[in-house]
């Protein structure tokens, strides 16, 4: 009987146990080992070896600055944009939408499922120079403006940082999408009423009451879009130039064609600590008792 | 005018909908031009030859062939041990919980340029050869967290007087689980593994850094922005575009008729 109770007692470890064991060796070993890297020096010929050469960390910071900066700033701009245009997608598709909400959805999800690369490199086309989205912007005037920002240069908007932004809010407004709309359906309706008959405007009752309840989905989406736009290298690389660089790129042009291990292994690593640093603040700051 | 504030919202709801839209309708478009040249940026003119032959591009159906390999495999992969990891974690309390959730959580809040380079830097110190076997072993790794997260949270929903009724009853544990427990998960399961499959296939940066000189569908995609894109790579982007809804709305049609017999 207790033999029984104790081989009942291990069934959840079996069941683990294949797939930590995957995790271990395929995620966390490499984080440790990448740990161990970055304080490496030498060369592919001599081979690396472990010297606690923590100078590697202060140059790629140094050389690097102005990539990770731009990083950041990239992808909260993206983030920002995403919830300024995905926040009325997802509260038409909980509120308003009727029968259509499960056409919509599928219309938010279906872009998926055309290559990532393939929908970036769409871009290129309606981003042209001679396209109509760029001749209408330089029509209306809207690109002297941004010139005058610093955002786009001189009539094109390919090459710029408009164009890196709107292809990171692009690629990761679903994200953003998704959990919003799932924490507004949760939002019981009568709770709107209930507002209205209390005399409160329309845009009162988003304030105090729609708003505040859908703080799980802002949290999550910010999350969502904000970390791996961050860490992205391929919209700075399609719709940018070496002006736009950001640090995804840095690391890929490191490991894969400069062979510079050790600085490819730093530069991930102060990334990854810079995110979950503000990841942890975030979460303190904005947090819900649903997340942590 | 009263009307159009009222709907305010709706209307940028559906400009944001169309923004979403608006790259796969150019990429569908531009599949019926005959560029002039090696870049398919321009319309020219109509033409429906990528269509009738869309393997004639060199390596093109081959990656592709690879991509759809790999991610049929990282699925089940990640489907198994996703699942196992599931069950544990949403029907037994155990002391290596709280760790084990944060393990699934992290793999999910890392940017994957951190991860590619990380695994990809173990492969080359233990001197594994690149190539199909750790494209394969990267991609159910990073599948594995969002199979957990699918799978537990339908576990989690699941009414356990149901598998109760069923011991009641004399079900044996096996019969239990097969035809009361499984039937119950499955469509967590489904989207765990359907999330996996599209995960695999359009990964391109983890397969970036893992991949040596094998070339996978995104990664030819890639190569190809670079060398001028051939106009199949639109043929096979919208086909996928339209394969996935059909199954979508297939699979939306077949619940609600389910639903309506029940």
């Amino acid at each position: 009987m207790r033999r029984a109770a104790g081989r009942k007692r291990r069934v959840p470890y079996w069941l683990l146990l294949p797939g930590i064991a995957w995790l271990l060796v395929f995620f966390v070993a490499p984080m440790i080992y990448q740990a161990s890297t970055s304080v490496q020096t030498g060369s592919l010929e001599a081979g690396f070896k472990v010297t606690w050469h923590f100078a590697t960390y202060w140059d790629a910071l140094t050389e690097y600055y102005p990539q990770f900066l731009r990083s950041f700033e990239y992808s909260a701009i993206a983030t920002v944009l995403c919830l300024a245009i995905g926040y009325p997608l997802a509260y038409t598709i909980a509120f308003r939408a009727g029968r259509w909400r499960n056409v919509i959805l599928i219309l938010v999800i279906a872009p998926f499922f055309t290559s990532f690369l393939i929908r970036t490199l769409a871009w290129e086309t309606i981003l042209a120079d001679g396209g109509f989205v760029v001749q209408t912007l330089n029509q209306l005037h809207i690109l002297d403006l941004t010139s005058s920002l610093g955002i786009t240069q001189g009539h094109r908007v390919l090459a710029t940082p408009l164009a890196v932004i709107c292809g990171l809010t692009y690629n990761f407004l679903p994200f953003m999408i998704l959990p919003l709309y799932t924490s507004l359906e949760r939002i019981d309706g009568k709770l709107h009423e209930a507002a209205g008959d209390l005399y409160a405007k329309p845009f009162t009752v988003f304030r105090k009451v729609t708003f505040p309840l859908s703080m799980p989905g802002v949290v999550a989406g910010t999350l969502l879009t904000f970390i791996p736009a961050t860490g992205d290298y391929i919209n700075a690389e399609l719709l940018g130039t070496t002006n736009q660089k950001m640090i995804g790129n840095v690391i890929q042009s490191q490991f894969l064609r400069v062979l510079d291990y050790p600085t490819a292994a730093a530069l991930s690593f102060i990334l990854m600590a810079v995110i979950l640093a503000m990841v942890m603040f975030y979460i303190r700051k904005a947090g819900t008792e649903e997340l942590v | 005018m009263r009307w159009i504030r009222k709907n305010l919202v709706v209307f940028a709801g559906v400009l944001c909908l169309a923004y979403l839209i608006l790259p796969n309708l150019v990429v569908m478009v531009f599949s019926f031009n005959k560029p002039n040249g090696r870049f398919n940026y321009e319309w020219t003119r109509f033409s429906t030859d990528a269509w009738e032959h869309p393997c004639d591009v060199a390596d093109m159906c081959g990656s592709l062939g690879l991509s759809l390999q790999i991610a049929l495999y990282a699925t089940i992969g990640a489907t198994v041990l996703g699942t196992m990891i599931a069950f544990a974690l949403a029907r037994y309390r155990f002391k290596a919980r709280g760790t084990t959730n944060m393990l699934i959580f992290l793999p999910m809040a890392m940017p994957e340029v951190v991860m590619a380079a990380s695994l990809g830097t173990l492969f080359l110190n233990m001197r594994v050869p690149f190539g199909f076997w750790t494209i394969l072993i990267a991609h159910i790794m990073f599948c594995l967290s969002f199979v957990v997260t699918a799978v537990k949270a339908r576990v989690m929903s699941m009414d356990p007087r149901l598998e109760q009724a069923a011991q009641d009853l004399y079900a044996s544990p096996l019969q239990t689980f097969l035809r009361v427990t499984l039937p119950l998960v499955a469509p967590g399961i489904a989207s765990g593994a359907l999330l996996s499959f599209a995960l695999s296939f359009d990964d391109f940066i983890i397969t970036n850094f893992n991949a040596g000189s094998t070339v996978t569908f995104p990664m030819f995609v890639w190569g190809s922005a670079q060398r001028g894109t051939p106009v199949q790579i639109n043929v096979i982007g919208t086909a996928m575009f339209v394969i996935a809804v059909l199954v979508v709305v297939a699979g939306q049609l077949l619940g609600s008729r389910r639903k309506a017999r029940a």
